[in-house]
């Protein structure tokens, strides 16, 4: 089939969208919600090395989702240019709106002119002195950029249906136990064979908080025992199947991708 | 990663993830900023210099102490400069030399091992941890030669020691950036001489946290009383010697109000020993 001498940028700009949004579903989710002591970050991952969420700065934390070398680059240039900043100026004058903002146009830039947009969904988020300065932003693989004022699902086909379920559970300055337990569930709720809840044991799962009321440094991952110890009793036993494997080589991919 | 649509421009935050596999704030620095490099005034200016930096190990991790003068020349520039830091969670350094390339190289150390951790997600080893400084000092040699020379000391808790009440290990440096451990207790600076002459005596191997506090004050208390680059404790005003403890708990500075104690009573020792 021969090549169209022309195609719209509606067309082209779509189907980017289209590819994007199957390799962001292709992987496991994410919540990121708002409690009483700050920002929390839980993660369906079942892998101990390969993080999905990560400290960037000291009140900001990275999260994400989709293909993992294009997020790893986003989350190491991230840090640089926090540290940079941090440097020349001082640690105060860093701030998550400023790393939003680079992150957006970078995403959308890389959208627009390069052949393949980045597959990733990410999440920036900074602790405040107060709940009122907590803020997550919501970047996608376009540069839309969403203030989100309490949590945010991500990742997986089923972020919205977590979404949904965040809705109805949430709720604000929950202590840290309630809080890990509802996003658990959230994510739980979904992927299932049949729409059957999932219970996720310890073992498949990445927490981390942004914890105002630490020292200089906010940000600090919750594993092991200590989250075993945050989820109910007999949680994760069976243990719920894993949703779909994060994001296979794309030669693998038999769902369909477009013809020309 | 690089854009595809042929201007070979990298894209916005991205710019700075060009090479993956360095996990180095200081080469990044050196390539994205290179203005903010620590960088040494014109040869020939007149700067803040002299110190006394002290750091001995104890049962269960390492101190390190020192005095809180800046002089130039014959004039005291700063009466209660820092010269101590801790580096990150576990480790110290002190700064003996040019008083502003100090404290610039002492940030951009602290920047650096900070991101190496968030980078790599772990931290470095200690043995790393003294490595990078003594890149770092190397690579300030060119000022060194000018006489702008800057010459720390790093100590710390070894984590991965296997014997955790000798976990306190020290490092010193040359203006080579040349590393050499040391095993009990050294010191840097103008005042050195007088300090380490302090501590053969007081020093012994197992003490005590107090124990070793108390001995980290007494010799820069002796390195001051004979070197005029070095500032003894200033009860007036309450300015004492800055003294941090790197322990399994992490670092710890000692309180103005534990080290007045400990001052009051070595004056008061003093006093009633002539020729002390």
């Amino acid at each position: 089939m021969s090549m169209p001498f022309y195609a719209s940028a509606e067309q082209i700009m779509r189907d980017r969208s289209e590819y994007a949004r199957k390799g962001i579903a292709r992987g496991r989710s994410v919540v990121v919600s708002t409690y009483a002591d700050g920002v929390l970050f839980v993660a369906e991952n079942a892998s101990s090395a390969l993080h999905k969420v990560s400290e960037i700065y000291d009140r900001i934390g990275f999260a994400a989702v989709g293909k993992y070398n294009e997020y790893e680059n986003l989350r190491v240039a991230g840090i640089r240019l926090a540290d940079l900043r941090g440097y020349s100026y001082d640690r105060r004058d860093v701030t998550a709106r400023a790393l939003a903002n680079a992150y957006a146009q970078t995403l959308g830039t890389i959208f627009t002119e390069q052949q393949k947009p980045y597959e990733v969904e990410i999440c920036v988020a900074e602790v405040g002195h107060d709940a009122e300065g907590d803020q997550l932003y919501r970047l996608s693989y376009d540069g839309t950029i969403v203030d989100e004022p309490q949590f945010l699902a991500m990742g997986g086909g089923q972020a919205d249906a977590i979404t949904e379920e965040m809705r109805r559970t949430y709720t604000a300055g929950q202590p840290l136990q309630a809080a890990v337990q509802t996003a658990v569930a959230a994510l739980g709720s979904a992927g299932g064979t049949d729409g059957a809840r999932r219970s996720l044991p310890a073992e498949q799962l990445e927490v981390a908080v942004l914890d105002r009321t630490r020292g200089k440094r906010k940000f600090r991952r919750i594993g092991g025992s200590a989250l075993t110890a945050l989820l109910p009793a007999g949680h994760g036993e069976p243990a719920g199947e894993p949703a779909p494997a994060d994001t296979p080589p794309h030669d693998r991919d038999e769902s369909g991708g477009s013809d020309h | 990663m690089r854009a595809l649509d042929g201007s070979g421009a990298v894209h916005g935050i991205l710019r700075y993830a060009t090479s993956p596999g360095s996990s180095s704030f200081t080469e990044f620095l050196s390539a994205a900023a290179p203005d903010l490099m620590p960088s040494a005034p014109p040869a020939g200016t007149v700067v803040p210099h002299g110190t006394t930096i002290v750091a001995a190990t104890f049962d269960g991790g390492v101190v390190m102490a020192g005095d809180r003068r800046a002089t130039a020349g014959n004039l005291i520039a700063q009466r209660d400069i820092e010269k101590v830091f801790a580096s990150d969670d576990y480790s110290l350094v002190g700064i003996a030399g040019t008083a502003g390339l100090a404290v610039e190289m002492v940030r951009l150390y602290q920047v650096e091992l900070e991101h190496y951790e968030k980078i790599e997600g772990t931290q470095l080893t200690l043995d790393g941890k003294a490595n990078r400084l003594a890149t770092m000092i190397r690579g300030n040699l060119g000022a060194a030669m000018q006489g702008l020379a800057v010459v720390p000391l790093f100590a710390g808790f070894d984590i991965d020691a296997v014997d955790a009440s000798r976990g306190g290990k020290i490092y010193s440096y040359d203006v080579t950036g040349g590393r050499y451990p040391e095993q009990y207790y050294h010191s840097v600076g103008s005042g050195s001489l007088f300090a380490k002459g302090a501590l053969k005596k007081l020093w012994r191997a197992g003490m005590s946290r107090d124990e070793v506090v108390r001995v980290a004050v007494e010799s820069l208390y002796d390195a001051a009383d004979d070197d005029s680059a070095t500032g003894g404790p200033d009860i007036t005003r309450g300015i004492f010697p800055v003294v941090m403890l790197a322990t399994a708990s992490g670092t710890e500075r000692v309180g103005d109000d534990e080290l007045s104690t400990v001052v009051r009573a070595i004056l008061a020792e003093r006093e009633a020993r002539p020729g002390a």
